[in-house]
């Protein structure tokens, strides 16, 4: 490990622990079941898990400039509510999409210019977003609303083939396609490293005349987009709309960002980390379900308790 | 301190207010079988188990921290005592699962107390980690049923009367008690020191760890008893939906309370407002007849408002609109 140690930059150290927890997992999965350690096993874990990617992307960029968001799987469950509430009045698909994602990233500009404008926390703003949303939620319907809209069943049920008999689903493409978009922006654009320089220290980007506020808020608006995508990915995994959808999705989505390495004091990280810190947790709920005998409460547990460990070593990490 | 009480009393004045304009009969109380009746009554036995909560939750927000778990320790409580108790009747049995529940929420607010003093990990985070386990953990002990119990001792904690709701009685007798212990004594002032700076006021021969410590444990309790409560209520634990979330309705109460999320001051009168104004919403919107589910909307503006008022910057531009407007 130490010989790794000194070949690896230090500041992938973390991301490639995580790399590691999942080669684990997952080794600990194919020697213990048969059938465990297939293609189509890894890509479920993409399939199930592709509205987490796009939330853990979104999330690390807000956790990289400091803050954090609690919104987010609020405005999860009220996208899927427009979603299906808007496909039932018949608007055609394209307005949908587009009043989705313009409702998230306009809850995202609110929030973001609430906690830069008047200096509070961003705890307690994304706080009353999620209440927001889910109350939102409710006003369209109490009830859950199904899709039955048959473009969008279409493309839900779609499967793209891939060579070895593994089948994936559009969802898969569109959020690997916003890792990719995210990674992008935060090394080879301007308000990346502004991102993480605001993360590091927010009076020394001033300082320095970086655009901080700029950052500051629109971190809150990619992430307000990236739930309302999740979202969209979230009601074609589900075709329903339902105001208790993802009800604390935003813990996964912390918590995946946190085991890939984030730090929550802002400034260090990466994307790809939340993308593994995803696939872990997915790894761990597909080794609980082949099981069988444990029950599903204990993936909570163990995420709690994986949250701990990552939380703990990080801790040792900053200090030295 | 009077001017800071003034706006919650206003806000509570005005809720009330409309519940008279809305049910007429809002006020009345009647006496049946020795037992208060009423609109306001009601509040009161709803409000407890968050009034309890937000009382531990001021604590812990005076020294700059945060407790997210205190719904997820709710539901653990309640799902220890009714999985103890099972099918007895007995009261004893009530007795001792409730001490056993409440020794359990104390062992966990020293642990949310050792990540957040011990190892220094940011609060928010470290209760986190309680807040995702901890469900999970409650539903481990009642394997993932909603276990009922018929006991009439155990039924009392929540449902039970002396005149008024025994629930509100407890939560009252511990704002009593909190309000004596921090007040009469050292203990208030110390805790605002360690949330204002704890590293100072360690260095000032503080023992800021412990401070933080009790807190935290304080608020567990807190949690555990009104998580008796609401379990009590309705003689069964619900380990998905017991205390859910309760947390961010006692972080309410406290924020519209006046005491500051920075830390380092607090108001305990002020989160016995908040709590009544959370509680008297919540009764409002049933009253006027919206989906309950919608309070979720009202909530989050009145959070917006509050946090606006109490912000040093809005403050600044709204005075100074005051000023460009009488001149």
């Amino acid at each position: 490990m130490t010989a790794l140690a000194q070949r690896v930059p230090s500041r992938f150290l973390p991301v490639l622990a995580t790399v590691v927890l999942f080669v684990l997992t997952f080794g600990v999965g194919s020697a213990r079941y048969e059938g465990f350690a297939s293609g189509q096993v890894i890509a479920n874990l993409f399939i199930d898990n592709a509205f987490l990617i796009v939330l853990a992307a979104g999330m690390t960029f807000v956790i990289l400039s400091g803050g954090i968001d609690l919104s987010v799987g609020s405005v999860v469950a009220l996208s899927t509510m427009v979603t299906a509430a808007g496909l039932r009045a018949g608007w055609p698909v394209p307005l949908v999409v587009l009043a989705v994602l313009v409702i998230g990233s306009t809850l995202g500009l609110l929030m973001g210019l609430v906690i830069h404008r008047f200096d509070i926390q961003p705890f307690i703003v994304t706080l009353a977003g999620m209440f927001l949303a889910r109350g939102l939620c409710f006003v369209i319907s109490v009830e859950s609303v199904s899709i039955k809209n048959s473009t969008f069943r279409d493309v839900a049920t779609a499967a793209i083939k891939l060579p070895g008999g593994v089948t994936i689903t559009y969802n898969v493409v569109i959020a690997l396609l916003v890792v990719v978009a995210a990674l992008y922006v935060l090394h080879r654009t301007r308000f990346g490293r502004t991102v993480y320089a605001v993360g590091g220290s927010e009076s020394s980007a001033m300082l320095m005349g970086l655009p901080t506020a700029r950052a500051k808020v629109g971190v809150y608006v990619i992430s307000g987009f990236c739930s309302a995508l999740a979202g969209l990915l979230f009601s074609l995994y589900m075709l329903s709309g339902y105001g208790l959808h993802a009800v604390g999705m935003e813990l996964e989505a912390i918590a995946a960002v946190v085991i890939g390495g984030t730090l929550l004091a802002g400034g260090v990280g990466y994307v790809l980390g939340g993308l593994v810190g995803v696939l872990v947790l997915g790894t761990i709920q597909t080794l609980i379900s082949f099981q069988g005998t444990l029950s599903s409460w204990w993936t909570k547990i163990v995420i709690g308790v994986l949250l701990l460990v990552f939380i703990a070593v990080q801790r040792t990490m900053v200090r030295r | 301190m009077k001017n800071r009480l003034l706006w919650p009393l206003l806000a509570l004045a005005a809720l009330l207010l409309l519940n008279l304009a809305v049910t007429p009969s809002f006020f009345a109380l009647r006496m049946q079988d020795g037992h208060l009746y009423g609109g306001l009554v009601d509040v009161l036995k709803n409000g407890a188990p968050t009034l309890l909560i937000a009382l531990g939750m001021t604590l812990v927000i005076a020294t700059r921290g945060i407790d997210l778990s205190v719904g997820a320790v709710a539901a653990i409580a309640g799902a220890v005592t009714c999985v103890h108790i099972g099918a007895s009747g007995d009261a004893g049995t009530a007795f001792a699962g409730m001490a056993l529940a409440l020794v359990l929420c104390a062992v966990l607010g020293l642990w949310n107390g050792l990540l957040v003093a011990g190892l220094g990990i940011q609060p928010i985070i470290a209760t986190l980690v309680l807040m995702t386990a901890g469900r999970g953990v409650a539903m481990l002990v009642t394997e993932g049923q909603i276990v009922t119990v018929n006991n009439t001792a155990y039924r009392q904690v929540g449902a039970g009367f002396v005149v008024l709701p025994i629930s509100i009685l407890i939560s009252l007798l511990v704002l009593g008690l909190v309000a004596f212990a921090t007040r009469r004594t050292a203990l208030g002032v110390l805790i605002e020191a360690v949330g204002v700076n704890p590293e100072a006021s360690r260095l000032a021969g503080v023992r800021s760890r412990t401070i933080i410590w009790t807190v935290y444990v304080f608020a567990a309790v807190c949690a555990g008893i009104a998580g008796l409560m609401i379990s009590s209520n309705v003689s069964a634990a619900d380990a998905n939906n017991a205390g859910l979330w309760i947390e961010m309705d006692a972080i309410l109460a406290v924020v519209i309370g006046g005491t500051s999320l920075a830390g380092g001051r607090y108001s305990l009168t002020g989160t016995l407002l908040g709590a009544l104004i959370i509680q008297t919403l919540t009764t409002t919107v049933y009253t006027i007849g919206v989906a309950p589910e919608v309070t979720l909307v009202f909530k989050a503006v009145v959070v917006i408002a509050v946090c606006l008022v109490q912000a040093p910057k809005a403050r600044a531009a709204l005075s100074f609109r005051k000023v460009a407007v009488s001149s």
